[in-house]
């Protein structure tokens, strides 16, 4: 763990780091690719509602008591997701009765007359019916989760993702954020639905519950990641750095918190995922277990690599970022090479008046350097000479802050309770 | 400003304290297992027939099965199932084997009705009501009161504004009894709590042969206006109220159709017949319906409020009505309330009643007045079923198998976990393992309690939720943790970098569980079913997870960061320069502005 740990401080400090910001054009192309794969898989194959939602046959077995035990109903129900019928693979058997007569209760999804000759075979021949045709009666079911359910879901969903934006507006003080991170919640919800169709697992209730929590824990790890972002970037103006370098850095610096996170949460999520797709193959469980993993999955990734590059991508366009990005720039290559523009001095070097230049802008400095190599060697120009007495002031480098001490800023010493003692 | 002082032993054992006062409330239930579901225990079943001249049309059973689902699963912690079946039955699956408590619920139409009461007398052959002390004292009979103010001892006082008084049906001052009782002979009324209500409405003397009273002339008036029909329903109606007669005692009216814009003869469970007039509001007019006990009384009653126009309409019924004397019976004027065709109550009013809230009383038990305002709340049956409904007992429909292998491999995942912190974090991981464990121990106490308060079920995916949720809650142990070893990289000392860590983790907790707890919220008011379930696991996960962190992780560090083993560096402690780091950096130049300070 040693060289983990050492990885976390580097990254900490921003030795190590990782460009998640520079290089988003990768990332994006990236969830590209597998929302168009996981979009394909949803348009082709569709999903596969299950009974819950779609209604099906329901085939009540009246047999004698002592054969309607809860082991012929857990037999049956393996034989009857052996029949490899794509409607029939997940049926629901349950033992039922009261003290006048017992029967076995088979449901799945509607099936067509084929298959429900298959199915009614398999259950003559696994509890051993007489006479198949009187024992088993059949009836269509209806679905249990109504179109009321599913209304009033749909409302609810979007009454939370309006206020869900109100709130993060306010929490950050900056819609950008909002939109941001709602982008990254329909990225997850488009890729673990999708990857749900690709599998061909049944909707269950089950998988509406990993849905919906994939939901929450989307925008979850989005505001932890952005809460540093807002904490980096609060003194933007003060920051040697451009806004997106900052990003950069706070996604580096949760990168530890991020993996840790996902490591935690998805060990869990992988061994039910496991239990129920390859040790049992039938059942709730890895319909609640994929939906889920591969949602955490896509929801740890999309805070990394989709929202915090989209929101320094949507910041650039601001003023004031988009200077301070200028100045970050020339000051680090003013910090590499102080006298960069300085020319080694030849013999035929054309001079340039020193008097006709105006005084340089603020962002003067990285133009000529651009310029500096093609056209005439300008030097540095002066500084105004002062007029009277006293001294000029050197034009400022970037924004200053009114301090209210008429610019003669005097070094301050927090008290003692301020300074976090 | 004096700062105050962090006492986090202190705060350990309340918490621990509230944890184990928690248990104790699991106890009351009387059981340290939580309420399964239908898929790992089995159930109920009822299965409910449509009757009727011709099948219900697809979209009336469908929404005939969203009430129901309503009805029983109204908090979406219950994990029933409702579907329709062969286009004219309901299925109602519950959980829990004996669940029969629930069947009234479920079938009952609830069709809630005003109607004014025209004529009324005992409508049983004779012979059962000669001998007056076999009338059935202890059955109910609801009387009707507004609910705010009233109680049997507001009746007590006949003139107290807004109370309608439940009108004894010979013997008119009787009404002032119940109350007296109540207070001079609190004895009595302990002894007998169920009979002295229901002593106002009873006869107590035979009554009078049923004939059409004198007042009653040729056609009588339109049967459109309820308040003039009332004082003269026409020689028809009278004739067919005479020759109706009550189902015999024991026997419940069958159900039948209830024409809102006819007049009915009706009984009520004591065997009095009704003539009562068109419906003057309908159970659609009603906002909501609920239960309690009225202060100063005993029993439970089931309150009702009126939507606006509803409420209106009974503001003038009740103006019209109040104090006055019919000119038929000789009596003061009743109305009364009918559910599925049956007489709940006919109090007359002393007042007019004008905030549209009203109130049955009678000797409801807390279960039945759960029973009725809950049918009441979500709306009448747009079907009326078969009697009596089938009921069966339903095995689970998962194997067995599912459920341990479900189980295992939650604990086989956690394991991993746990030994991954253990790993990664050495010392503090036996914080996060801790953690992890109380978190595990309140959820699972909260499941116990909330079983037993709001009927909250576990299905498997419920479980396997549960540990997800656990697994979550550990990203806020995991953010505190990163945040004190920044701290401690920055160069704060393990004492200096707990609390300041803690400021920031904590920030950053509140508004990512805020974002979860919102979403728990929202999803809680607007769905219903199975995502309002889900909804409130999802609240309370997260603000246990809350819960945990201020109370036990944070007070916990702070006692830990007393210890040498942590504040020295010890290498095991995970805190040491090794582990952070930040040994055998000579060259480390301190943090420059690159987030240094974040």
């Amino acid at each position: 763990m040693g060289r983990f740990s050492r990885l976390g401080n580097d990254l900490y400090g921003g030795r190590t780091s990782v460009d998640f910001v520079g290089r988003r054009w990768l990332w994006y192309a990236l969830s590209g690719v597998i929302i168009v794969l996981a979009g394909s898989g949803l348009l082709f194959k569709g999903l596969n509602l299950g009974i819950e939602f779609e209604g099906g046959d329901q085939y009540t077995v009246t047999i004698p008591a002592a054969k309607a035990t809860q082991d012929n109903a857990d037999r049956l129900r393996d034989a009857i997701a052996a029949t490899n019928i794509p409607a029939a693979n997940n049926p629901v058997v349950t033992t039922s009765g009261n003290q006048a007569h017992r029967s076995i209760l088979v449901t799945t999804e509607s099936l067509s007359d084929n298959e429900t000759h298959t199915v009614t075979g398999v259950i003559a021949k696994s509890l051993d019916l007489s006479n198949p045709k009187k024992a088993i009666s059949s009836e269509e079911i209806g679905p249990s989760w109504g179109s009321q359910v599913a209304d009033r879901a749909a409302t609810g969903l979007v009454v939370f993702i309006i206020l869900v934006i109100l709130a993060m507006w306010a929490y950050f003080r900056e819609w950008k954020m909002s939109v941001a991170a709602v982008v990254a919640l329909a990225h997850d919800i488009v890729i673990t639905v999708g990857v749900y169709a690709l599998s061909g697992f049944e909707v269950t209730p089950a998988t509406v519950t990993g849905f919906l929590t994939i939901l929450g824990y989307s925008l979850y790890d989005t505001v932890v990641v952005f809460d540093k972002v807002r904490e980096n970037t609060k003194n933007l103006r003060q920051a040697r750095k451009s806004y997106a370098d900052l990003a950069n850095l706070a996604v580096n610096q949760t990168l530890v918190r991020s993996i840790n996170t996902s490591i935690v949460a998805l060990l869990p999520v992988g061994a039910l995922l496991y239990a129920g797709a390859i040790v049992l193959g039938s059942g709730d469980l890895k319909d609640l277990a994929l939906a889920l993993f591969v949602g955490m999955l896509a929801g740890a990734y999309s805070s990394i690599f989709i929202a915090t590059p989209l929101l320094a991508q949507m910041k650039s366009h601001e003023k004031d970022i988009s200077e301070q990005a200028a100045r970050a720039k020339a000051r680090a290559r003013r910090d590499a090479d102080r006298y960069a523009d300085v020319p080694a001095f030849t013999d035929d070097m054309p001079m340039v008046d020193p008097d006709a230049p105006a005084r340089p802008s603020d962002t003067g400095e990285a133009q000529e350097g651009e310029t500096a190599g093609v056209a005439a060697v300008r030097v540095p120009p002066r500084r105004p000479e002062a007029t009277g007495s006293g001294r000029t002031l050197p034009s400022n480098k970037a924004p200053v802050r009114e301090s209210g001490a008429s610019k003669r800023n005097q070094p301050t010493r927090q008290p003692r309770s301020k300074r976090g003692k | 400003m004096a700062k105050k002082t962090p006492r986090p032993g202190r705060t350990l054992l309340i918490f621990g304290l509230c944890v184990l006062i928690w248990y104790g409330l699991a106890a009351l239930g009387g059981t340290w297992q939580p309420r399964l579901g239908l898929d790992l225990q089995g159930g109920t079943r009822i299965t409910l027939t449509a009757i009727g001249n011709h099948d219900p049309k697809p979209d009336q059973l469908s929404e005939a099965a969203d009430i129901i689902n309503n009805r029983v699963n109204g908090s979406g912690v219950s994990e029933s199932a409702v579907s329709t079946q062969g286009g004219k039955n309901i299925l109602v699956e519950i959980p829990g084997k004996n669940r029969k408590d629930l069947v009234k619920q479920v079938e009952r139409t609830a069709q809630l009705r005003f109607r004014l009461v025209a004529l009324e007398g005992f409508g049983r052959p004779t012979s059962q009501t000669t001998q007056p002390g076999a009338s059935p004292s202890t059955s109910p009979s609801p009387s009707s009161s507004p609910s705010a103010g009233t109680s049997p001892s507001a009746k007590a006082k006949p003139g107290a504004s807004t109370s309608a008084t439940p009108q004894p049906r010979t013997a008119p001052q009787f009404a002032v009894k119940p109350g007296a009782k109540d207070k001079k002979k609190p004895k009595k009324a302990a002894q007998e709590p169920t009979t002295s209500p229901s002593a106002t409405s009873n006869p107590s003397a035979p009554p009078t042969t049923p004939s059409a009273p004198a007042g009653i002339t040729g056609p009588g008036a339109s049967i459109d206006q309820p308040l003039k029909w009332q004082d003269n329903p026409g020689q028809e109606w009278a004739q067919k109220f005479a020759a109706y007669t009550c189902p015999p005692k024991g026997k419940t009216l069958a159900p039948r159709a209830d024409n809102p814009d006819q007049p009915l003869i009706t009984c009520d469970d004591q065997g009095n017949k009704f003539l009562l007039s068109k419906a003057i509001i309908e159970g659609t007019q009603l906002k909501t319906a609920g239960y309690e006990i009225p202060q100063q009384s005993v029993g439970w009653v089931v309150t009702l409020s009126f939507k606006h126009d509803g409420a209106k309409t009974f503001a003038d019924v009740t103006q019209a009505i109040a104090n006055q004397t019919s000119p038929l019976t000789g009596r003061a004027k009743t109305f009364a309330i009918v559910l599925d065709g049956t007489v709940l109550s006919a109090p007359y009013v002393s007042s007019a009643i004008l905030d549209g809230n009203a109130q049955i009383t009678g000797n409801f038990t807390e279960a039945s007045s759960r029973s009725l305002s809950t049918s009441l709340k979500y709306g009448a049956l747009p079907i009326r079923f078969a009697q009596p409904p089938t009921v069966e007992t339903i095995g689970p429909s998962l194997a067995g198998n599912q459920l341990s292998a479900g189980i295992l491999a939650g604990i086989i995942g956690m394991a991993i976990v746990m030994i991954y912190c253990l790993l990664y974090y050495r010392g503090l991981g036996i914080v996060v393992i801790a953690s992890l464990a109380i978190a595990a121990l309140v959820v699972y106490g909260t499941v116990l309690v909330l079983a037993n308060a709001a009927g909250f079920t576990l299905t498997l995916p419920g479980i396997a939720g549960l540990i997800v949720a656990v697994g979550i809650t550990a990203d806020s142990f995991i953010v505190y943790f990163e945040r004190i070893r920044d701290e401690m990289r920055s160069g704060k000392s393990m004492r200096v970098a707990v609390q300041a860590g803690w400021k920031r983790a904590r920030n950053t907790c509140l508004a990512a569980d805020g974002v979860s707890l919102l979403a728990a919220v929202v999803l809680y008011i607007f769905t219903i079913g199975v995502v309002k379930g889900f909804a409130f696991a999802l609240g309370i996960s997260t603000v246990i997870d809350l819960i945990v962190f201020f109370w036990f992780t944070h007070p916990m560090m702070t006692l830990l960061s007393s210890r040498r083993f942590f504040n020295a560096g010890h290498r095991f402690s995970g805190l040491s320069a090794e582990t952070l780091g930040i040994d055998g950096d000579a060259t480390r130049q301190q943090p420059g502005y690159a987030g240094g300070r974040a």
